[in-house]
């Protein structure tokens, strides 16, 4: 994919676009790789496949790596991945020596390309092991933590701490999400891509097809929620408050989301979700494929009101993306939500299904609040929460790092 | 002044400087009111300027009734009204050093805590945590030769430039100035109208792109009224 960064000047402004190129200036040539573990699907790959080609725009020697791992690898990985969430999940030894060979295996085919990199972005617990096959690194090595570690199983912890450790500096997505280490650990939070086909404009008819195909009903409000079927976004508890507002108010409910091969819980959640729904033809529970971008962009841009019910979350991208398209949110408050959602400015916090359909009553009540916060949510999003704000951040840390300040650094 | 008095005492060009921020987490955080009084008696000045100064560049919903980070938190997560009014209220230019304002915060705290029947609380995911910025300050290359270029340039910059030369700068100019009243003094009395509209922008209540917009409009005139040398 073909990506300038004056593309983005309509979206984030040309004075953004121009400091990234005024930070980028003393990296020109500096060779930057990101390494993680897939290519394809999760919301890292859809950061890096847009990243790494601006980069490359600035003249950065940019690129990225992904490593190969085997089945017995991934559902290692995976189980990593959910105790650092917090489930108490043990990993034995076997399991561990999984994990060490396929990264000594990888660092063996890296080795060229990492070896002498000036900039070496680890993403995610996967290749974390990398770095100590690297005792003769030349360059800076990072470890980009995506994931909620706010509180991770002890145990677990405790055995990945050791490969992070040795690492120059960290990043987490939250001040929350970090945990004690002896290196810098910053804070960068995520981003979404205003020219992908999830945030692109659309036209009325775009949007208008899309609802149509959706049977949904262009008369009435519509009220949307867009996540995988996972307990913790509480689509159940979206149903509930959905049920306390139609008695006031003629809406729709869309449950929009997917569920992942490796999620074992997703279709049992789901069945729960239609059995909660039973026959209510205002109820659109909508299982899309994880590549449905337009029709989700769809969806979000024909919502009349967005909700993002969770009792935990990490960032909570979807809240961004709708926010990017003018809406107000009603959101639970956990993880990344609260720093989106602005009670009486953005939307309205919330804490059980009563409380949405109080204030769900309440929005919908009162259009011109709902186009106030939109205008709101969409200004607030561009100038915190894009692509090019995610950029810059990755700038001004390698040039932290490159420089060695510790508050300062002054480019001339 | 005549015509060649007036080219002779023309200030230097104003170089315009941008800066971006990163943020570091110390790794500290406060459950309560009484561990915030501790760790700030003990966390690195530059966090205290961080939650002061700094957090106006950071991803965050600007909060224009609370300027600081712990009167946010006093507010929204303490429930407490009251602290969060006389945190809200210390103005960090009102003190000589980051040290001064250390102290005085800490006594905001500590004559709350005197008073308070209980310590305040936070819930478990609502702490407080320490932070510190570090910056990453960068020459644009582009100078304001004259009122007039100053006045054009201004809605083009992004926000990190207002924030070094508008807000930032008051800690560096003496009598805690702005980088645009500082140069635009060395005008003399050309430019008092434009000082005297700057200096009625109160860089505490607005975002920085807020900001923007209000110094592009304390400059306005300066287009027509100033003719560069």
């Amino acid at each position: 994919m073909k990506l300038a960064l004056d593309d983005y000047a309509d979206a984030a402004g040309p004075e953004a676009v121009e400091q990234i190129r005024e930070l980028a200036r003393p990296l020109k040539g500096k060779s930057v790789v990101h390494v993680n573990s897939t290519r394809i699907g999760g919301g890292v790959a859809e950061i890096l496949a847009r990243l790494v080609p601006l980069m490359a725009d600035l003249g950065i020697d940019a690129r990225w790596e992904v490593i190969d791992g085997t089945p017995e690898f991934f559902a290692v990985t995976k189980s990593l991945h959910n105790a650092l969430q917090g489930n108490s999940v043990m990993l034995s030894n076997r399991q561990l020596d999984a994990y060490q060979d396929v990264n000594r295996r990888n660092a063996a085919s890296l080795r060229d390309r990492l070896k002498d990199a000036d900039f070496v972005f680890i993403h995610d617990p996967q290749p974390a092991a990398l770095l100590q096959h690297f005792p003769d690194r030349r360059g800076k090595w990072i470890w980009r933590c995506h994931i909620d570690v706010s509180r991770p199983f002890r145990p677990v912890w405790k055995t990945l701490r050791n490969f992070i450790r040795p690492y120059d500096a960290s990043v987490f997505s939250l001040a929350a999400f970090a945990q004690p280490l002896s290196h810098p650990q910053y804070l960068i939070a995520p981003s979404i891509d205003p020219l992908s086909e999830k945030n692109i404009p659309l036209t009325d008819r775009d949007i208008d097809e899309a609802a149509a195909g959706f049977s949904l009903d262009p008369a009435r409000a519509v009220v949307l929620q867009v996540s995988r079927f996972d307990r913790f976004k509480d689509p159940v508890g979206v149903i509930r408050a959905y049920r306390l507002v139609k008695p006031h108010i003629p809406i729709q409910l869309v449950l929009a989301g997917g569920t992942a091969d490796d999620d074992p819980e997703g279709a049992e959640v789901l069945s729960e979700v239609r059995a909660e729904a039973g026959d209510d033809p205002d109820i659109h529970v909508l299982e899309l494929p994880p590549d449905s971008h337009r029709a989700i962009n769809a969806l979000q841009r024909r919502a009349t009101l967005v909700l993002q019910k969770s009792t935990r979350e990490g960032f909570g991208l979807t809240v961004t993306e709708a926010m990017w398209k003018e809406k107000a949110v009603i959101g639970g408050e956990t993880g990344g939500i609260p720093l989106q959602v602005v009670n009486h400015h953005t939307g309205f916090l919330v804490s059980s299904p009563e409380g949405a359909a109080l204030r769900m009553r309440y929005l919908l009540s009162r259009p011109e609040m709902m186009a106030t916060m939109g205008r709101k949510a969409r200004q607030f999003v561009r100038e915190n929460f894009l692509l090019t704000r995610h950029l810059r951040e990755y700038l001004t840390l390698v040039l932290g790092l490159h420089y060695g300040a510790s508050e300062s650094v002054e480019i001339r | 002044m005549d015509a060649t008095a007036r080219r002779l005492t023309v200030p230097a060009p104003l170089p315009i400087m941008d800066c971006a921020l990163t943020i570091i987490s110390l790794g500290r955080s406060a459950q309560n009111l009484r561990e915030l009084r501790d760790h700030l008696a003990s966390v690195p000045a530059q966090s205290i300027s961080h939650h002061f100064h700094d957090a106006l560049l950071r991803p965050a919903f600007d909060d224009p009734e609370y300027r600081n980070d712990f009167a946010v938190w006093a507010r929204r997560q303490l429930h407490d009204g009251a602290l969060a009014e006389r945190l809200g209220v210390i103005d960090p230019m009102d003190y000589q050093d980051l040290e001064q304002l250390r102290q005085q915060t800490i006594d905001v705290v500590e004559d709350h805590l005197a008073e308070a029947g209980e310590v305040p609380q936070a819930a478990r995911g609502h702490e407080f945590y320490f932070l510190r910025s570090q910056f990453v300050i960068i020459d644009t290359r582009a100078r304001a030769s004259s009122p007039a270029e100053l006045a054009s340039l201004i809605p083009r910059l992004s926000t990190g430039s207002i924030f070094h030369h508008f807000i930032e700068a008051r800690r560096r100019q003496p009598g805690r100035v702005d980088d645009f009243s500082a140069w635009l003094a060395g005008w003399g009395d050309e430019c008092a109208s434009e000082r005297d509209r700057l200096a009625a922008v109160d860089y505490q209540l607005w975002s920085l792109s807020e900001l923007r917009d209000r110094i592009a409009a304390a400059l306005a005139r300066a287009r027509e009224a100033v003719e560069a040398p």
